[in-house]
């Protein structure tokens, strides 16, 4: 295998865990300082508010974390699928599976008790988000076809499907917008009182653990990061390439289904078409800026969410385009190919 | 409405017509892609590169006051892309999908951030003049055929020029040999003395121009306006029609008119108040026909042997 930086192995780590995704991260902010200077607003304000936005106040650090949730759970469900080589890029319909799926349980059976509505809300989510991604992942496996085309195009299918049935089988009739029923108490997720903050919080956190295990202390981790490795290499050890690369799209999907469900459970308390702002792209960038580790795409959801809900702030304060944060995320994702580049050639 | 208004001459001609209209952007980027992908590079950032193209275009002809000028735009933003694609899939030898897919939310955010900048947000959004259909003299008066195929804007007779010239490009000229050598064999290629990175250079440049080209079309030539998220996953589709075109220009053709029609169709049911199927299925037609079409044609092509490999000496 390549080594990506010449020196001691701790050496190698650092600069390959914490040098280079810092070092992208600022990069990207002094370019997007230029776009900002280019559209003749000052990025010391720009970026003020934008941190103000983010870490100000005691609502903004919540909803900082909250916003998080979902970012977290579809960027390790990625980082799953990606250590596998298998590029799902259908995180955004996955979790709009989940979503629908998780709504349509908490309003059938909205009257029975919460401990038993929210979990099978859970599961039920994850399963929808995981056989979404078994589509790609099976056709992947099967004939060969690019998962990364199919699970794309498929987001479309999805979000259009969900604002089929929020605009006319699951339409709350008591009000004009396209968007379901809302779902009971039980139904909901709830944390701290009079806080908006909810029991999602710790399901994600608890899968940051849960990842590196699955990945890192089991067989079936050592096989995935095998085949994601060298798939060759790994036929020739006996090792059944395409139920692996299925299993890194269906655990993928599930997540990211886990992350439909919490999202309309915690936070919105019911289905409609905008309960994602991409959570499945920016899960995407997520993992990678998190080096593919589970401690990584936690601190690279904090980031990403703090930049989208400070930009929030910053539209509103000096007026820049939210889309700014789009830039930003793509130069990190540039900025972090690039140094790789770099420290490559040092060892050259 | 009833199924035989469906079945009308007039309303298949209408359809057919539009088909082939609304098949132009997303042909033009699979030519594109074509040649990216003949010469190894697989360029995943055509979503995001003809979203500059569209918004290029757009700002082009809005500023100049020329459908041309604005296309010409559009070309241009895509072929700016198309060098950063060049200059980390080749020169950086980075991994072509994660740089792919970085380029399509780059060129989606840039596109939107700068159209909010320059244009604003109005519930009446600024328009261009876009190309006008032509009649063309005695071909356009024939029964059927004629309003097919010979009463469009000159976009759609310059894009079925360029299949023909892709192809000639890539089949009747040495450097279409050296393309295509590149994409199976670089370093026999590079033994041989072709510049693989110059050859790669070129086709990523040209072909994310061709794409941005298909993004100006939508814009300038056949909406007349920007709106963020416009390309709605042609780019996509686009890589998806070039393994069932098995990378050739003409089988191309074929598959961006499979696309344009399942477009079209979608448009005319929706425009006749087809109550039978609820619009948002009608609007999936275009992405689940491509799902279908990549399944049917994945299986027995490969593609270009070094499809997606950065190429080190």
């Amino acid at each position: 295998m390549r080594v990506a930086f010449a020196g001691a192995g701790w050496q190698r780590n650092l600069v390959n865990n914490v040098v280079i995704p810092l070092a992208a991260v600022l990069l990207s902010l002094v370019v997007g300082a230029f776009l900002i200077m280019l559209v003749q607003v000052n990025p010391l304000d720009a970026y003020g508010a934008l941190a103000k936005g983010a870490l100000g106040t005691v609502r903004a650090v919540t909803q900082v974390a909250l916003r998080s949730v979902p970012l977290l759970l579809i960027g390790l469900g990625l980082l799953l699928a990606f250590r596998c080589k298998v590029w799902n890029i259908g995180a955004e319909g996955q979790f709009f599976m989940g979503a629908l799926a998780a709504t349509w349980v908490g309003l059938s059976f909205g009257s029975w008790p919460a401990w038993v509505v929210l979990p099978a809300m859970l599961v039920a989510a994850g399963l929808a988000g995981a056989a979404w991604g078994a589509i790609p992942g099976l056709l992947k496996a099967r004939r060969g076809t690019s998962e990364i085309v199919t699970s794309l195009l498929l987001n479309y299918v999805a979000i259009l499907f969900v604002s089929y049935l929020v605009r006319l089988p699951m339409k709350d009739p008591q009000y004009y917008l396209p968007q379901s029923a809302p779902l009971g108490d039980a139904a909901t997720l709830f944390l701290i009182p009079g806080t908006r903050l909810h029991a999602g919080l710790l399901i994600a956190l608890v899968c940051v653990p849960l990842v590196y295990l699955v990945l890192w202390k089991t067989p079936f981790g050592y096989r995935l990061r095998v085949v994601g490795a060298n798939p060759t290499a790994a036929r020739y050890a006996g090792i059944d390439v395409a139920a692996h690369v299925v299993a890194a799209m269906v655990l993928s999907g599930g997540l990211a289904g886990v992350a439909g469900m919490i999202e309309v459970a915690g936070v919105h308390h019911r289905l409609m078409t905008g309960i994602s702002p991409g959570f499945g792209y920016t899960g995407i960038v997520v993992a990678l800026l998190g080096r593919l580790h589970p401690i990584g795409v936690l601190l690279a959801a904090y980031f990403f969410s703090s930049l989208t809900i400070g930009a929030d702030s910053m539209q509103r304060v000096v007026g820049l385009p939210v889309a700014l944060t789009d830039i930003i995320q793509a130069l990190v994702v540039l900025f972090v190919l690039a140094s790789d580049y770099v420290t490559q050639r040092k060892r050259d | 409405m009833s199924w035989d208004a469906l079945l009308s001459t007039a309303f298949l001609i209408s359809l057919v017509a539009s088909g082939i209209r609304l098949a132009m952007p997303v042909l033009l980027a699979v030519l594109g892609e074509i040649f990216s992908e003949r010469s190894g590079v697989l360029n995943l950032g055509l979503e995001g590169i003809m979203a500059m193209g569209a918004f290029g275009g757009f700002a082009g002809a809005f500023a100049s006051g020329d459908a041309w000028l604005g296309l010409l735009a559009g070309l241009a933003a895509g072929a700016a892309m198309g060098l950063v694609m060049a200059l980390f899939s080749v020169t950086l030898k980075t991994n072509q999908v994660v740089t792919g897919i970085s380029l399509v939310i780059l060129g989606t955010g840039l596109s939107a951030f700068m159209y909010r900048e320059l244009f604003g947000v109005s519930s009446r959004p600024p328009r261009v003049e876009g190309l006008p259909d032509l009649n063309l003299p005695v071909l356009g008066q024939i029964p059927v055929v004629g309003p097919i195929l010979f009463q469009h804007s000159v976009v759609v007779y310059l894009a079925v020029a360029l299949v023909v010239l892709s192809w000639a490009a890539l089949f009747r000229t040495t450097w279409g040999l050296k393309v295509r050598a590149v994409g199976e064999a670089p370093s026999a290629a590079d033994t041989s003395g072709i510049n693989v990175a110059q050859i790669r250079y070129v086709c990523v440049i040209v072909g994310s121009a061709l794409a941005g080209l298909g993004g100006a079309v939508l814009s300038v030539a056949q909406m007349g306006l920007f709106v963020e998220n416009m390309v709605a996953g042609r780019g996509w589709i686009a890589i998806g029609l070039v393994i069932f075109a098995r990378w050739r220009p003409s089988l191309a053709l074929a598959g961006a008119l499979l696309f344009g029609v399942a477009d079209a169709l979608q448009f005319r049911l929706q425009a006749l108040g087809f109550a039978a199927v609820p619009y948002e299925f009608l609007l999936m037609l275009p992405y689940l026909l491509t799902i279908l079409v990549l399944v049917g044609s994945s299986q027995r092509q490969a593609g270009p042997a070094a499809l997606g490999e950065p190429y080190v000496k």
